[in-house]
């Protein structure tokens, strides 16, 4: 599982906010764009059975090398009227409730689960807050702790906070070489502790939010090479690259038991800040 | 228990003239588009109009030949009918409805149960007729609904429902109530034991059929347009006083709402539900409380085989290539 092989050395590292570029690219791939390249049959189902459908974060069954899983995943838009049609990638509660209820479908019928995540952040609105948005991300977190079939995690763009956290909880954390994962936007960050957004760049770099930084943390167990100039620039590319890594992350879950992927879950976590 | 066991070993194939809207002549109207179609035409499109998609209601008995693996079926409990336990009489006693039913629709119930299979999988089937007093629920229809799922805990079968109906029959009570309760009751075990349940939604399914075992599915489907709901339109409208908006209630409606998966055309409804007993039927489900682990494939190892191939319930598969 060994991942230095995979990644390029470079001489300089690329200062953190190229990488917050880069993992914000409008060329990017994005979830389906993934969806399609590593699975095949994908069938979408949708509604929290509560509110409603949230088409920031899709999910489904499909078939991965043959194996039956369940897939999670963040979805932004392409062009203007899909990202509104998106939010942008900023999930509402009731999205992650429908990711829950997918997910103890697969824990019923004992398939694996794969998230993918790609958001800014949960959304950020007066009826995201009605609903409960910090109850139902709560709720995620618990309940894929208790979760027994595999998760592969994946962290393919921007991993903003508590909106990405609410489907990251797994068995093996895997994240794209070019993707972020912070508690907040360092743009967020800047105008907070720096009283200036033009503080970006340096905020990028003080919160470690780069899958190098991640990896060292413990917070990722892999990081995923991207083709040399970016995901943007070749996404078929970008996809076989994931591909190989979901598989060698998968055969090595498989063969833990339910109770020893709940514990090891448990002890990572538990490593994480202490 | 015997009784019925015998008549399990008959196999039924649906006579192709049963398979048509009861209309006369060559010719059927559409009834959204107008346009003229051919009998044999719309039979062909499952009864759905090929100018506007519009999705013709049809019986219990077309809908299992067209989600069976071809057409074939072993209708179960063709014997358990609605007596009148409350000897209820309204403009007519009932029965007397129940025997103008029967007459009219050549069913014995507003349901039709069944068992075969599906894309191979055993599947126990339970599919709704509007036609038999508004697809009514009493005791009969939750009976018969009951022992398809007891049936399948029996036999680790899946379980699908095809609704139409009005809601609980009133001619039975607070019987017809509580069928709700049995059928809901029987689905916690079925969900238990871990087997699949895939709820149909078709025009109209509304009332305490929609308060129980519709809205219960592991995956819950809809044909385009169906009316769904819990009351009625026309019983909102008196009680709000207000006009409903055309979509409310309607399938595509439910979905925006979260309430369902998937609205599917009648033509792509098989291959659907196939795709999705792919997912739900899991060999290696085999005993209670499985735990899925590569080393036994989530079977337990004192546990019954199987019989799949292993091959196909392998967890490791060898690279391969990406699909452009
Ligand atoms: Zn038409």
């Amino acid at each position: 599982m060994s991942d230095d092989a995979n990644v390029r050395d470079r001489d300089e590292p690329l200062p953190a906010f190229e990488r917050v570029k880069l993992a914000r690219h409008t060329d990017r791939p994005y979830a389906l764009d993934f969806i399609q390249r590593l699975f095949s049959d994908f069938t979408e189902l949708r509604g929290d059975r509560r509110f409603a459908d949230d088409p920031a974060l899709i999910c489904g069954f499909a078939t991965f090398q043959g194996e039956l899983v369940a897939v999670i995943a963040h979805q932004k838009g392409r062009d203007t009227k899909q990202r509104r049609h998106r939010n942008f990638g900023m999930p509402k509660p009731e999205g992650y409730r429908k990711a829950l209820r997918i997910m103890q479908l697969a824990e019923k019928f004992q398939r694996p689960v794969f998230t993918f995540i790609d958001t800014p952040g949960a959304y950020p609105g007066i009826d995201a807050e009605e609903r409960g948005q910090a109850e139902a991300i709560a709720r995620n977190l618990m309940e894929m702790a208790k979760l027994e079939v595999p998760i592969i995690v994946t962290v393919i763009g921007e991993g903003g906070s508590g909106g990405a956290l609410a489907i990251g909880i797994g068995d093996w954390v895997l994240m794209l070489e070019n993707a972020i994962y912070s508690v907040i936007s360092p743009e967020g960050c800047a105008a907070i502790l720096w009283k200036d957004a033009a503080q970006a760049a340096q905020a990028a770099q003080a919160l470690r939010l780069t899958a190098n930084d991640l990896k060292r943390l413990g917070m990722v167990d892999q990081i995923v090479p991207e083709p040399s100039a970016g995901a943007h620039t070749d996404a078929d590319e970008a996809a076989r690259l994931l591909k190989e890594s979901l598989s060698e992350g998968l055969a090595a879950v498989v063969k833990w038991s339910p109770h020893e992927r709940k514990s090891r879950r448990y002890e990572k976590l538990r490593a994480l800040g202490g | 228990m015997t009784w019925f066991r015998k008549k399990e070993q008959r196999i039924e194939s649906v006579p192709a003239d049963e398979r048509v809207v009861k209309t006369e002549g060559i010719f059927v109207k559409c009834t959204e588009c107008d346009a003229a179609l051919y009998r044999r035409e719309l039979e062909e499109s499952l009864q759905v109009c090929p100018h506007c998609n519009y999705h013709f209601r049809i019986g219990a008995r077309e809908r299992l030949a067209m989600l069976y693996d071809d057409g074939q079926y072993e209708e179960l409990d063709a014997d358990v009918i609605s007596s009148d336990p409350l000897e209820f009489t309204d403009t007519k006693p009932y029965p007397q409805r129940l025997e103008q039913a029967r007459r009219s629709t050549g069913l014995p119930e507003a349901i039709i149960t069944a068992r075969g299979r599906v894309g191979g999988h055993l599947t126990f089937i339970g599919a709704m007729d509007f036609s038999f007093l508004g697809g009514s629920m009493g005791s009969a229809v939750g009976e018969k609904i009951t022992r398809i799922i007891e049936r399948a805990l029996e036999t680790r079968g899946a379980v699908i429902t095809v609704s139409a109906s009005g809601g609980a029959r009133m001619q039975e009570g607070a019987l017809s109530l509580m069928q709700m309760a049995k059928i809901s009751a029987a689905l916690a075990r079925l969900d238990e034991a871990q087997l699949p349940f895939i709820s149909i939604l078709t025009d109209p399914t509304t009332g305490g059929v929609t308060a129980s075992f519709a809205m219960l599915g592991d995956v819950i489907l809809a044909e385009p347009k169906a009316l769904i709901g819990f009351a009625g339109p026309r019983v909102i409208e008196q009680t709000i006083r207000e006009k409903l908006p055309k979509d409310f209630q309607r399938a595509e409606f439910l979905v925006e709402h979260g309430m369902l998966d998937v609205v599917v055309d009648r033509r792509e409804m098989r291959a659907l539900v196939i795709k999705l007993l792919t997912f739900m039927v899991n060999p290696a489900l085999q005993t209670p409380a499985p735990q899925f682990n590569a080393s036994n494939n989530g079977r337990d190892p004192n546990g019954p085989t199987p019989d799949v191939p292993a091959t196909e319930s392998k967890i490791q598969s060898p690279k391969s290539e990406v699909k452009n």
